[in-house]
């Protein structure tokens, strides 16, 4: 279901008429108001004024996360505090957390944003939504919060933790749609099933999960042991939270990205430079709307790729594709960029390895040349016993990666159980180039 | 008329045939026959035993990567001109051999040759049509 049909469904032309107007206002805005921006703008030498048309937003300086601790905590806040309403921070596992603010039109903004997330999921104004999301200062639980009651579907603020306790009120309450991370949902079911509860005799129809990574291998598991149809929402707190881009249930294919509030572009995390729709980097989003925190081409270090092919949920929106890793992660081989998640899905794609992994990344000799190794494990299943099948198997791995990257490598095939799992910081990568 | 080969994916590092021995050692497998196909990167150690099943679940206790393959063993005179002829039987009747092995009993009259066939049913047939002696695979299994 569509929420919004005036601004999810409109013509191109539209949508980039809106976005024009709104970032014109804000270049205007941030200039004026964050001490940040005008330095930044005067040492490109670009002004407000020389934003005429959506190519120009090429012209603005990136904002990183740096800079968001540089101002710690409302340096770069483009209103005073009189009319912020609402913080929120991150965790802040390096360093200082990072602050956002919201005034009332912010949260109202957001708001709107997470009732259309909901309705996209399939959530309509009479749905329990069981919110497992954790409320606090992290943007989840209450973005939710709001987005639910918005829609005017009932709103269980579990927040998380105390499963047991969940599993009692999933029974009792009869909620129809679940909002957590997906690997919160799969414990739930774990937890369900040592209480003696049946998952699937639960009255849920949909999940609504986001915050963390999850591969569609994870989708199919948590539909098959959740009876559920899984959707993906995405957002980061400097942005807005959760409800910068959501999937549609019809689909369930790419997330799409409220543009008329957020402008996405993908570029190679090593140059800058903007990179065609299809093509894998990272994501950075400008806020068209904000008051309170609006940011100018912030880079994510998320790893994603867009699409502007129509929806058949009726959506005109751009979409992004599930996350595929952290720009952090690239590896440049023989000047192509290389991202570790890239040969991953390569390998989950196939039937006769398990999907795990080490690159091996190396120099051979005085030349620059370099070799990819993969290690991977094959499956019992596959193991006829003969030589010649074990070298084709390998020679097949190695022509999809060079298909897909353009890179090639060598495949090494392992005896199962020898690679690290991924259980907590496995090392998937080890570049012997740089000792 | 198939005899049950088993196959052992293994690594090519020091010490993982060593390995292999040691978990049929002490799993109480006897070995009848065996041989290794290697490459720089992996090798495949095949194995007739005494008792397959023994076999297969001490390894994959251990986490070894085990296949299981049909082969056909024939006996052969052990003199001069023994393999040549059965081999000129098969590639007359253009059947491909996969691999093969051989070990000698040690009654010393007639050596025991192991062989891989792309078509093992054909093979099979005609070795039998042309008066060579396939073995049954619980007669390997007990030499």
């Amino acid at each position: 279901m569509i929420y919004d049909e005036e601004f999810e469904a409109l013509p191109r032309e539209a949508i980039e008429a809106i976005q024009l107007k709104r970032l014109r206002d804000l270049a205007e805005r941030v200039y004026a108001t964050v001490p940040f921006y005008k330095k930044a703008f005067d040492e490109r030498g670009v002004k407000p004024d020389d934003i005429k048309s959506l190519e120009d937003l090429q012209k603005l300086p990136f904002t990183m996360k740096q800079d968001l601790r540089d101002n710690y905590p409302f340096g770069m806040f483009a209103t005073p505090m009189e009319n912020v309403v609402r913080i929120h921070a991150s965790s802040g596992t390096t360093g200082k957390p990072t602050v956002v603010g919201y005034t009332r039109r912010d949260i109202n903004t957001w708001s709107e944003l997470m009732a259309r997330t909901l309705a996209a999921a399939g959530t309509h104004r009479g749905d329990i939504v069981h919110n497992a999301y954790g409320y606090g200062l992290f943007t989840g639980g209450l973005g939710f919060h709001y987005g639910a009651e918005r829609l005017g579907a009932s709103v269980i603020p579990v927040s998380g933790g105390n499963t047991k306790r969940q599993i009692l009120l999933m029974k009792d309450f009869g909620p129809t749609v679940l909002t957590c991370t997906p690997s919160y949902s799969l414990h739930l079911f774990d937890v369900a099933g040592e209480a003696g509860v049946d998952f699937r005799s639960l009255k849920f129809k949909v999940g609504v999960f986001g915050a963390e990574p999850w591969t569609e291998n994870i989708r199919n598991e948590i539909e098959n042991k959740l009876g559920l149809d899984a959707v993906d929402v995405y957002g980061l707190s400097e942005i807005i939270g959760p409800g910068v881009s959501a999937e549609c249930v019809e689909a369930k294919n790419g997330l799409h990205i409220f543009e008329d509030h957020f402008i996405p572009e993908i570029i190679d995390p090593q140059t800058g430079e903007p990179l065609p729709y299809g093509e894998v980097g990272e994501l950075v989003f400008t806020t068209l709307t904000k008051q309170a925190f609006p940011l100018i081409r912030y880079r994510t270090r998320d790893l994603s790729v867009l699409y502007r092919e129509p929806c058949k949920c009726g959506r005109t929106l751009v979409r992004m594709g599930r996350i595929m890793g952290r720009s952090d992660d690239m590896l440049i081989i023989r000047g192509v960029n290389v991202f570790p998640s890239q040969i991953e899905s390569v390998l989950m794609s196939r039937k006769d390895i398990a999907p795990h992994y080490v690159l091996i990344v190396d120099r051979k000799g005085h030349m620059d040349t370099l070799e990819v190794e993969v290690e991977v494990e094959i499956k019992e299943e596959a193991f006829s016993g003969a030589v010649k099948d074990l070298q084709n198997m390998g020679r097949d791995i190695e022509k999809d990666i060079k298909d897909l990257l353009g890179v090639s490598c060598k495949v090494r095939l392992v005896e199962p159980k020898t690679i690290q799992r991924s259980e907590g910081k496995a090392q998937r990568v080890i570049d012997k180039r740089k000792t | 008329m198939r005899v049950e080969q088993i196959s052992v994916f293994l690594e090519n590092k020091a010490g993982r045939l060593a390995e292999v021995a040691r978990i049929l050692s002490e799993a109480g497998v006897n070995i009848r026959a065996l041989s290794l196909a290697d490459t720089s990167d992996f090798g495949i150690f095949r194995l007739i035993v005494d008792n397959n099943d023994k076999a297969k679940t001490a390894l994959k206790e251990q986490g070894l990567t085990v296949g299981k393959t049909d082969v056909v063993a024939v006996e052969v005179d052990d003199r001069p001109g023994g393999l040549s002829r059965i081999l000129d039987i098969l590639s007359k009747e253009q059947i491909n051999v996969e691999y093969m092995y051989a070990f000698v009993q040690h009654s010393g009259k007639d050596a025991v040759i192991i062989f891989r066939f792309d078509d093992i049913d054909a093979a099979i047939k005609l070795l039998m049509e042309k008066g060579v002696k396939v073995i049954e695979g619980k007669t390997v299994y007990t030499l």
